[in-house]
């Protein structure tokens, strides 16, 4: 880099900064942050000897939400590239895992890793063609790809099953570990979420990280620094897609059953209000969006079947009028508030 | 030969629907580059308000004007109300805005209706009209008659008046336009209400064909983004256009390519939004938009 402040260089460092401050520095930099980590794990872990069964499928369902929100917001918060179209990702990544089950009898542990191969290719190729659209246009045809996604699960009726789905077993605990099949399912959700995060946050800190928001921020100057945006951007999608695959296909594993039209558009606009409540390019966010997802629907059912989704709406607008960073931009702004009223204090004295 | 005909007009008729549904966006579109997500939604909701007012017991034609009326308020306190606030930001914040209201939208209708489909009537009679050997469904050929009324007057509108005079132009200038002392603001609510009021015809219209319920805006939501696709988001003459060849193709490839069917309809409409948009993203007859770096 040449020793001259261009115009580009300083987006550079602008996107540099943003890019630092997006990749969560508390867990980098702090010791608070770190041990706030090593808390939030040690609860996951312990969390099966405090509840059981329902209760404990209800956390396994948010762990899988995590990895799809993480997921989606790598395409939509760090790369700017829009998708109202994810559920489609979810259920190709919950077909493959069942049909392989069903239909070949394949051990589940592969089918996870297939799953994420398959919707990593799909992933990529339906983000060269995207490459070429822009914003809104994206979104449409992503949103399109959302409203067509049951009808096509249902007529390849030979592999899907059609609208009846596939139904199947749920994985009894291997190694002779003595854990109940909920038990278990936790686990090994929570040992795939953790080994995703670690990656996501691998991926996004470093030089991919940054040239990925680089591209968000600006892709003509991205561009002229020498990212290679087509390459990144089809990249990114396929991961992207890959992480919500994964995530679909635990899902299928622990509800055991799959049918075309739980992956219908609203899949799509639940992932999307998840990475809205969570916070635009933050990890941390997916955590809470997956539990704001899973939860606060069980909650409204009660006061009707309908209610769910009217708070969905209603958050949404909300969020964006007066949160759109989401609760981890929300937490990221008071911690600043209070770490620097305690600076300033000190300063005082 | 006469199945094709038949399937023709058939075509025509959905495909002016779907004209109505897609000109609404493009209206939306060209006042403020924005797709409205929740169109179909809104649509849907005016139907279900028109046929609470037929069970209160009006007839047919004054329920349609009290329920374009209601559209078209009901568009332009949404756009001041919940648009406006969101009007500078980026387009991905308005895009999730407009998902929130079709949920709401949705779930409201659902709450209060409850997902059970409902019949709407028909204002025309439902004898099949036949001419030759070709029978023609006389709701089809209403259909086709509203939409071509309603774009007529909406044309009329634009070109003859005052107010659609200056609705372009704070669409095509917003800057110039308000040195003008037009209210480009609220132009743009003027627009949503229109769109509304559109949305809310092509509802009635196709309801007594799909019947009424909470979801049955989603495939013609669809049709309406691939005719909207097809025929170039920046021109409304290319939407009725657009609209009419997707409704006549989605039959004709229905009827005569067997591995489709009516189970592919909506990937059919799929294939159309992503073939045009990577090969002329424009649509047919929309311009391109050269911007500065």
């Amino acid at each position: 880099m040449a020793t001259k402040t261009s115009p580009v260089e300083k987006a550079a460092t602008r996107v540099e900064t943003a890019a630092a401050a997006a990749a969560q520095p508390a867990l980098a930099a702090r010791p608070v942050g770190l041990v706030a980590l090593a808390v939030v794990v040690a609860v996951a872990i312990s969390l099966p000897f405090f509840m059981s069964g329902f209760r404990l499928f209800q956390f396994t369902q948010v762990l899988i939400y995590a990895i799809a929100l993480l997921g989606l917001n790598m395409l939509t918060g760090y790369n700017g590239q829009f998708s109202l179209g994810h559920g489609a990702f979810y259920g190709i990544g919950a077909y493959t895992t069942a049909i392989m089950i069903d239909r070949w009898s394949i051990g589940y542990g592969w089918t996870i890793i297939a799953a994420g191969l398959v919707c990593l290719i799909v992933g990529f190729l339906f983000g060269r063609p995207a490459l070429r659209l822009e914003g809104l246009y994206l979104a449409l045809a992503t949103f399109s790809l959302a409203l067509a996604v049951p009808q096509i699960l249902k007529y390849f009726e030979h592999w899907t099953g059609g609208s009846q789905g596939i139904v199947l077993s749920k994985p009894k605990a291997p190694f002779g570990l003595r854990l109940t099949e909920d038990q278990w399912l936790y686990y090994l959700t929570l040992a795939v979420t953790i080994l995703l995060f670690v990656l996501a946050w691998n991926l996004l800190r470093g030089r991919v990280g940054r040239a990925i928001v680089a591209i968000r921020d600006n892709h003509i100057a991205a561009e002229a620094m020498g990212i290679d945006n087509a390459l990144y951007k089809s990249v990114v999608f396929g991961v992207s897609a890959a992480y919500t695959g994964i995530a679909g296909a635990l899902s299928a594993i622990a509800i055991a059953f799959v049918a075309p039209d739980s992956f219908n558009v609203f899949l799509s606009i639940t992932l999307l209000t998840g990475i809205v409540i969570g916070g635009f390019a933050t990890i941390s966010g997916a955590i809470y969006g997956a539990l704001f997802i899973q939860f606060v629907p069980n909650w409204a059912q009660d006061i009707s079947k309908a209610a769910p989704w009217a708070i969905f709406g209603i958050f949404l607008i909300v969020f964006m009028y007066v949160m759109p960073r989401g609760i981890a931009g929300f937490l990221h702004l008071v911690w600043i508030r209070l770490t620097a009223s305690a600076v300033s204090r000190e300063k005082g004295r | 030969m006469d199945i094709f005909v038949q399937q023709v007009v058939s075509g025509l008729a959905t495909g002016g629907i779907y004209a109505s549904l897609a000109l609404a966006l493009v209206m939306i579109y060209q006042a403020t580059d924005v797709v409205n997500f929740a169109q179909g939604e809104m649509a849907m909701f005016s139907t279900y308000l028109a046929w609470s007012m037929m069970q209160a017991g009006l007839p047919y034609w004054g329920t349609f004007l009290a329920t374009v009326a209601i559209a078209f308020v009901g568009g332009l306190l949404i756009e001041r109300i919940v648009i406006r606030p969101v009007e500078n930001a980026p387009i991905l914040t308005i895009v999730i805005v407009t998902l929130g209201l079709l949920v709401i939208f949705n779930s409201v209708a659902g709450w209060i209706y409850s997902y059970i489909q409902k019949p709407f009537p028909s204002p025309f009679p439902a004898k099949p009209i036949r001419i030759g050997n070709i029978v023609f469904g006389a709701h089809d050929l209403g259909a086709i008659g509203v939409t071509l009324v309603v774009l007529m007057l909406l044309f009329a509108f634009f070109r003859f008046t005052t107010l659609g005079l200056a609705m372009r132009a704070a669409a095509q200038n917003p800057v110039s336009s308000r040195l003008c002392g037009i209210r480009v603001s609220w132009m743009l609510g003027l627009g949503w209400g229109l769109a509304a009021a559109f949305g809310a015809i092509a509802g009635m219209m196709v309801a007594p064909v799909v019947f009424l319920d909470p979801n049955m805006m989603g495939g013609i939501q669809l049709y309406a983004f691939a005719a909207a696709t097809v025929g170039g988001f920046s021109s409304p003459q290319g939407a009725v256009i657009g609209g009419l060849l997707v409704g006549v193709t989605e039959n004709l490839v229905g009827t005569y390519v067997s591995f489709i069917g009516t189970e592919l309809k909506l990937t059919v409409a799929l294939a159309m939004i992503i073939i045009v948009l990577l090969v002329k993203p424009t649509g047919l007859f929309g311009r391109t938009i050269v911007r500065r770096v």
